[in-house]
């Protein structure tokens, strides 16, 4: 076993740090302050390939693996979690269950432009009534003709307001429930029916847009269905299983800046005549932290390794989100403490890190979650 | 109109992550990353925009150096280069700005001889480890072609090249034919990013590593024993000292002894 | 063809760059090093301008060389000459080697000194060591420059040297970090360009009088294959904070947004950017534009004047690993003179302009304050 990233890996990490660091940091603070979606960004990100990772050439996906595209989100969150977060939930929430469960026209049609950036991709699960019971869904889906019609409101979707597709899921079948009631969909924007509703003011990941989907007698062609018909539960969690992934990657990409900033800091303010840097009590803590985001960063590259290999990464995936969420709220917070008085205030990036880590423990499955699906594991679900 | 272009560019440390030890004032070379040098960046950008706006023109990037060398050529091929050789030999080694260029002509000889004649040849003006400026002009005089250094601005119609070449304090619109060699700076352009399909691309392609042998080169004008500049000494300034108060009796004074001050440095 | 025969080789040339007939600074500081140099080597070695240009433009020019040291004054004139080009000066340049054979040619490192130098080393296949900013040839001042001004080892190096008689030409490398001295074993001339404003101008005097010696050239338009369409002299270009080389800085020691007229008027002179601190862009004096620290810009700059500034962390961040920190400030408590590399204690409005009176003489006041 071999824990050195490859060539192609360590290329992706330097590129995509020079592009964070040139193009994403310099806005982080003032779009954190605005809520503005970072537009410019986002394309560039696409004319790299950054939007599409894990997806072939021949769908104009940069043809790399997925410890590439979590190193990516990384270092996209090491100077702004926003921005990790709309790479993440646009090419795992939505291009991937396109790509996954799509038929071949279905992939031809939505991928290219999803994986190549020129449109933005979301993910329509949550409701207000279905958060961590996602399976009580309560957005209906009725066959009629050629297309279905759907009614209902979805809620805290990231990239709500900026996504061209949707990947909806609805329920077409009550009495099925889980088992076999639910059904996927891609929703084209334009679609008779379909609106964004209200935008979130959020704690934290002031940049990325997170919005309500209305679904009022919206119509939904026959040939946008995902998967088969009762499918669509199973759409959802293998979706979110990959999900997870990316997510972990953004929390421990927050880890990491806020880390590297206050190592900064600690080697610059000096109090009773020395830097922070000098005091054992801090050393002893920053040690701790690192040694919390090197193991957050081994889960996420075996979640992704296994996902490479094609071997249930279900279980791995949730242990690394578990893990690197927690360690991004724990290093966050305590980067704030050290940088002291200063760390309160928006001089400093940190304040801004602590309130993006927090979003890492409750989306894509809260932290409740993500113990249930190891615990199931372990003891098994009956 | 497709144009074939070969872009000379070097692998440098890092000279702006370069530290001093404090107490001694050495150099601490651990650590410090290699990167593609900054004016050659812009040197290989100029030749992609070129490659944008005329597609079939062929960029081939050529360096002479180290095996590592070959990591700067991937990310030159990974930003959208065509074609890269390395040009490495225990004989080219410490070589001095004459010299290299000697082995670089003769590898852009290879080049020629096996695909044609090239349009352009773009270099950056200076390597920020060597700090010469010498070997694109010197290339271009082993070569016989044309040279405009310090190119900021440049375009190209057929044959027809018009570039801006910066002086201290403005600069001259200079006219001139294919083929030539550019030497590039920062105010050229903006260099662009590695594109992630690309770095996949280049960690597979066959990079060519000619050796002297195979560029045909004058072992009597290459290498440390031939350069006809030799280092007699390598050392560090001293390490910076501590602030120092200006003294003065009058503002007067002050401002003098500050600017000597600056001026024996000189800072000013 | 290079020149192997080190007996046939005598004096020193020095590149007179002149440009629309004005001569540079560099070439006068050359010429007065050339001069230095010229009386450390065998007796009659003499130094040389050497002008290059129409007829019109470098003929007045012999006197100043002259009457700044020179021995000798070369003139290289042909119409063809009047605007630089580096096919036309190549040629000119190199065929007057090879017919006059100097020792020793050095040039201002100037954008065209850059241009022109290499490509004739290269057409001579001769060596040229590029932006100098020490020359030497007796070893006892070279030993006594790399111990008082260096870490280098000295151990086993004596005025005894074999190498003793060659050019000893000493430069940065490594973007300042490091610096070599290259030596020419093998071939002559022996080129070096030079650093402007680091060699020392001799004193005009204007009794020191000569005849230059007209060196028939040979050009034809063939020879030149670029043509030079215009020469436009470029309004100073608004410079950024972090491409700035020179940051004059102002804080709340400025008092009042007045403050900033004298910042202005000091950046003018020296031909530096305004930069503040967060205290003054947050009392309103200033654009947020100017700010450095942790919530403005980053700079390293060449020279950072911080005037009125206290030196607070935030401000640090921004700009604490420039080249060359000045501060000026009231206070001589204040934490920026921890950081500074020079530091004055005084009413900035009192130094400052004493600063942009006394800039243009620094020169002298150098040259005069041993």
């Amino acid at each position: 076993m071999n824990f050195n990233l490859t060539k192609e890996q360590e290329a992706v990490r330097k590129m995509v740090r020079k592009f964070a660091e040139n193009e994403v940091e310099p806005i982080a603070a003032e779009h954190d302050k605005t809520h503005e979606f970072p537009w410019e960004v986002a394309k560039k990100m696409g004319q790299y390939g950054i939007m599409g990772i894990p997806y072939p050439e021949e769908y104009e996906g940069a043809g790399g693996d997925h410890i590439s595209y979590a190193i990516a989100v990384e270092e996209l969150s090491r100077v702004d979690g926003s921005t990790g977060v709309i790479c993440s939930a646009h090419t795992s929430l939505c291009t991937w269950p396109i790509f996954g469960w799509g038929t071949e026209e279905q992939k031809k049609k939505y991928v290219p432009d999803l994986a190549s950036g020129r449109k933005l991709g979301a993910f329509g699960l949550t409701e207000p009534n279905a958060g961590s019971d996602a399976g009580g869904q309560q957005t209906v889906a009725i066959e009629k003709d050629d297309h279905y019609v759907l009614n209902g409101a979805k809620v805290f979707i990231t990239n709500g307001g900026v996504a061209d597709t949707f990947v909806i899921v609805a329920m077409t079948d009550k009495s099925k429930g889980t088992h076999g009631g639910i059904t996927a969909f891609i929703v084209e924007k334009g679609f008779e029916g379909f609106s964004i509703g209200k935008t979130e003011d959020k704690l934290g990941i002031h940049a990325s847009s997170t919005t309500e989907l209305i679904m009022q007698d919206c119509i939904v062609p026959k040939e946008n269905m995902l998967g088969k018909v009762g499918e669509g539960f199973k759409v959802a969690m293998t979706t979110l299983d990959g999900g997870r992934i990316g997510i972990a990657s953004q929390a421990l990409g927050i880890a990491q800046g806020a880390f590297d900033k206050t190592v900064d800091y600690m080697k610059a303010r000096k109090q009773f005549g020395k830097t922070l840097s000098k005091f054992q009590a801090l050393q002893f803590e920053m040690a701790d932290m690192k040694a919390r985001i090197e193991a957050s960063r081994l889960l996420i590259y075996r979640a992704a390794n296994f996902k490479d290999l094609h071997q249930d990464y279900s279980e791995a995936s949730a242990i690394a989100k578990l893990v690197a969420a927690e360690t991004a709220m724990y290093v966050t917070t305590k980067a704030v403490q050290f940088h002291g008085g200063y760390g309160y205030t928006a001089d400093y990036p940190v304040e801004r890190m602590m309130r993006d880590a927090k979003i890492t423990e409750i989306y894509e499955g809260t932290s409740e979650v993500q113990k249930i699906v190891i615990a199931n594991k372990i003891f098994g679900k009956k | 109109m497709a144009y074939k272009i070969i872009v000379c560019a070097k692998q440098v440390p890092d000279t702006n992550e370069i530290k001093t030890n404090p107490e001694t004032g050495t150099l601490i070379r651990d650590g410090v990353p290699s990167i593609l040098n900054n004016d050659d960046a812009n040197a290989l950008e100029e030749a992609l925009k070129l490659k944008d706006a005329y597609p079939g023109t062929k960029i081939t990037v050529i360096t002479m150096g180290p095996p590592q060398a070959t990591e700067m050529l991937e990310e030159c091929l990974a930003m959208g280069a065509d074609d890269a050789i390395l040009l490495s030999d225990r004989a080219l080694g410490g070589s001095d700005t004459w010299a290299t260029s000697n082995a670089v002509a003769a590898g852009i000889r290879k080049v020629v001889a096996e695909e044609g004649d090239f349009d352009i040849i773009f270099a950056g003006r200076q390597a920020i480890d060597g700090d010469t400026a010498q070997v694109g002009p010197q290339i271009a005089e082993k070569l016989g072609v044309p040279q405009v250094s310090y190119v900021k601005e440049f375009s190209i119609d057929g044959k027809e090249i018009t570039v801006k070449r910066a002086l201290e304090d403005g600069y001259e619109l200079i006219k001139l034919q294919t083929p030539c060699l550019l030497t590039a700076i920062k105010e050229l352009n903006t260099p662009r990013y590695m594109f992630i399909n690309g770095i996949y691309k280049a960690m597979k392609y066959p990079i060519k590593v000619w050796n002297a042998a195979d560029i045909g080169v004058d072992l009597n004008t290459v290498g440390l024993k031939a350069s006809p500049t030799n280092v007699f000494k390598s050392f560090t300034p001293k390490p910076k000292e501590p602030g120092k108060k200006i003294e003065g009796d009058t503002d007067n004074d002050l401002a003098k002894n500050l600017l000597i001050a600056l001026k024996k440095k000189h800072i000013i | 063809m290079a020149i192997k025969d080190f007996n046939a080789v005598k004096n020193i040339w020095v590149f007179a760059e002149q440009r629309h007939g004005k001569l540079m600074n560099v070439a006068l500081e050359l010429i007065g090093e050339g001069y230095r140099l010229s009386r450390e080597m065998p007796e009659g070695t003499k130094v040389c301008g050497v002008l290059i240009g129409s007829e019109e433009d470098i003929a007045p020019l012999a006197d100043e060389l002259f009457a700044y040291g020179a021995d000798e004054v070369y003139k290289l004139a042909d119409p063809l000459l009047e605007q630089y080009t580096t096919d036309g000066y190549t040629k000119v340049l190199a065929d007057a080697v090879e017919e006059l054979l100097p020792e020793i040619v050095i040039f201002g490192a100037t954008h065209i000194g850059r241009d022109l130098a290499p490509r004739v080393a290269a057409r001579l296949d001769t060596g040229l060591t590029a932006d100098c900013t020490r020359l030497d040839i007796d070893m006892n001042n070279y030993i006594d420059f790399l111990v008082r001004d260096t870490t280098c080892n000295t151990k086993g190096l004596t005025p005894e040297d074999p190498k003793k008689d060659l050019l000893k030409q000493t430069r940065p490398a490594f973007g300042g970090f490091l610096m070599a001295t290259s030596i020419p074993p093998r071939t002559r001339p022996t080129m070096s360009t030079v650093r402007p404003g680091v060699m020392k101008k001799r004193d005009r005097d204007d009794s020191l009088k000569g005849t230059p010696i007209d060196v028939k050239v040979n050009l034809t338009e063939d020879d030149i294959k670029i043509q030079v369409v215009e020469v436009v002299k470029a309004a100073k270009e608004l410079v950024s904070l972090t491409d700035a080389d020179i940051i004059c800085s102002g804080g709340r020691g400025l008092g009042g947004p007045e403050g900033f007229n004298l910042i202005r008027e000091f950046a003018d002179k020296v031909g530096g950017v305004v930069g503040s601190s967060r205290a003054a862009v947050d009392a309103g004096w200033i654009d947020h534009s100017h700010q450095v620290g942790q919530t403005g810009t980053t700079v390293k700059p060449k020279i950072y004047f911080a005037c009125g500034i206290s030196g607070a962390i935030q401000h640090l961040a921004g700009m604490q690993t420039s080249d060359c920190i000045v501060a000026i400030n009231k206070d001589p408590d204040a934490p920026i003179f921890e950081v500074a590399d020079y530091g004055i204690v005084g009413d900035l409005y009192k130094v400052i302009p004493q600063i942009i009176a006394e800039w243009d003489n620094a020169e002298d006041l150098a040259n005069h304050a041993e």
